[in-house]
């Protein structure tokens, strides 16, 4: 269980830029919530993300996870609790490293890394497994440079980084918004594959209300800082775009051009 | 004929030099490209290294325990200009310039004071010496250092296919997608300096006792040769040396050829006092190749690009 509570953040205190980006932001997640997010621009979508993430501090709030108090906690130790997908494809991955490294360095997620081998025999059969449920060839590629990738088979790679280890909650910042429609629908759709084979608790930021929509088992958005809306249950299987824009009033060009 | 009989008869001894050179690069290596941070502390530690080396060896200390003493010595000046980056939030390459800065200081306490310091070879029981570097025996300097090359790059092999070695890797090539993986960048940064300026001064207490001498300006430069090794490595060999191990060696025989061609232009007859305008221009060839290449020959291989792109990259960073 995810637990938000009085999260504030405002960037650049004290300057002309001041941005308070999360103002009193409360939200719980239960496990197994499948949560898309959409917003418009600096509504605090993406801070939002970034401070479960531990990218930056909160000014002021409590953050929990399974009991978990992550609120103070440095990013790198947070990562034993989350998996993480970046909008830019590029951020993800290490570029010159190969697929295999790459797996092998999610695969260490929350271990201790110590002078045993970086990377074994036994695991390389089991990315091969684990690629080759992507559906896009990349288990015979495994010593690729993951530079050599595309942004969709990227985003995919990092999907899979991400889940490798279980983990508690499964953070999607606007996964698919760097890729063109079709790539976009074949990484949601190995996204729901995933969440829907482990169970697992997912936050998923969209720029597209028909993705929001379709995936997950909740919406809420976002507005100033906080959640204005949340529908769960028999509401959000039969909520459409239009039903959203109609009773929310949204007046975000992105959002409608996405329709 | 004079030339070339010169040339060759200085040749022994710049391949010596090179090698000994090589494994300093090799730590440059690290920071430079593994890490993808400009660490300017290796000025320092080239001397660090040497003198510490010296100091033990003239006081009676086994020179097995001097080199190992010269390692730990250049770990901590690792160790302080990671803390100043890591801890402290100066940019890595201010943070290398103080500490360098500072061990000008700690290098004259460490000899006593003085500006520099002999060591007999008849003396001492030293691993190599410059008079037998035309000896066919296995106290000839390009053999011990060889065999020096050779281990150092097998431990750093398998270091970096290590799980911790492989995260120091990650670092390097991606500090975001690390922390998201749970990687401890800071700690890894520090560590990976300390490894790349404990092999910098193992370096310089072989290189010191080579010349027979340390000096507390030995370093003085040191920084630059280092990098024109790891490009020219890089720019001759990256074609055909993919694999971890073999661009280590690129690295040390990026120093050998560094060497040569400096051994090249001082038989020509260049003034030994213009060495250091030489290597600057060297190197900043070398570095300009794989960037010009990008720019204007767009199909002369992804590598070389690739290359030239990560060294602006590291520059760009610093």
């Amino acid at each position: 269980m995810l637990e938000l509570k009085g999260i504030y953040k405002t960037f650049n205190a004290g300057t002309v830029n001041e941005k308070r980006a999360i103002d009193g932001l409360d939200l719980t997640l239960e496990n197994g919530d499948f949560v898309t997010v959409i917003g418009g621009n600096g509504a605090g979508k993406s801070t939002m993300l970034n401070l479960i993430a531990g990218v930056y501090p909160v000014d002021a709030g409590l953050i929990r996870l399974n009991g978990f108090n992550l609120t103070g906690m440095p990013e790198h130790k947070r990562a034993r609790f989350l998996g993480r997908v970046f909008q830019d494809p590029m951020m993800g991955t290490a570029a010159t490293m190969g697929i295999e490294e790459n797996l092998a360095l999610a695969y260490r997620r929350g271990k201790r890394r110590g002078l045993s081998y970086g990377i074994t025999n036994d695991e390389r059969k089991i990315y091969r497994e684990k690629l080759a449920t992507l559906g896009l060839g990349l288990e015979d590629r495994m010593t690729s440079k993951v530079g050599l990738l595309s942004g969709g088979q990227r985003q995919a790679l990092t999907l899979l980084m991400a889940t490798l280890q279980k983990p508690d909650l499964l953070l999607l910042d606007e996964h698919t918004a760097a890729l063109d429609p079709k790539t976009a629908d074949k990484v949601l759709q190995i996204t729901e594959e995933i969440v829907a084979r482990d169970n697992l608790t997912t936050l998923m930021v969209t720029h597209n209300m028909k993705h929001a929509i379709q995936y997950g088992n909740r919406l809420i958005m976002m507005d100033a800082g906080r959640v204005v809306v949340d529908i769960r249950g028999e509401e959000k299987k039969n909520l459409t775009v239009r039903d959203l824009l109609e009773k929310f009033n949204i007046e975000n060009d992105r959002m409608l051009l996405s329709e | 004929m004079d030339f070339f009989s010169n040339l060759l008869a200085a040749l022994p001894g710049a391949v010596a030099q090179g090698l000994i050179w090589g494994l300093m690069a090799i730590g440059v290596f690290i920071t430079f490209k593994v890490l993808d941070l400009a660490d300017l502390t290796v000025d320092g530690t080239m001397a660090t290294g040497g003198a510490v080396c010296i100091v033990l060896m003239t006081s009676g200390v086994n020179v097995w325990v001097a080199l190992l003493c010269a390692f730990l010595a250049g770990m901590l000046a690792g160790l302080v200009t990671g803390v100043l980056h890591t801890f402290m939030g100066i940019p890595a390459i201010l943070a290398g310039i103080l500490t360098q800065l500072a061990l000008f200081s700690i290098n004259l306490r460490i000899m006593g004071k003085k500006a520099n310091m002999a060591i007999n070879p008849d003396n001492y029981d030293l691993l190599v010496s410059l008079r037998n570097v035309k000896k066919m025996t296995l106290e000839n300097p390009i053999f011990v250092a060889a065999v020096f090359t050779i281990v150092l790059i097998a431990v750093l092999y398998w270091f970096f296919g290590t799980s911790l070695g492989c995260s120091i890797r990650a670092t390097g090539a991606n500090p975001n997608m690390s922390r998201a993986q749970g990687i401890n960048v800071d700690f890894n940064k520090v560590l990976g300096l300390m490894i790349s300026n404990g092999i910098v001064a193992l370096s310089s207490a072989l290189y010191c006792q080579y010349q027979g001498f340390a000096d507390v300006n030995a370093g003085r430069g040191a920084i630059v040769i280092g990098l024109a090794a790891v490009i020219i490595g890089e720019v001759l060999f990256s074609r055909i040396f993919r694999n971890f191990a073999l661009k280590l060696l690129s690295v040390a025989l990026g120093a050998v050829i560094y060497y040569i061609v400096i051994q090249f232009v001082l038989t020509l007859g260049l003034d030994t006092n213009d060495l250091k305008l030489i290597t600057a221009a060297v190197v900043a060839i070398f570095l300009a190749i794989p960037y010009w290449k990008s720019k204007y020959f767009k199909g002369a291989g992804k590598a070389i690009a690739k290359a030239g792109a990560q060294a602006k990259g590291g520059e760009d960073n610093a």
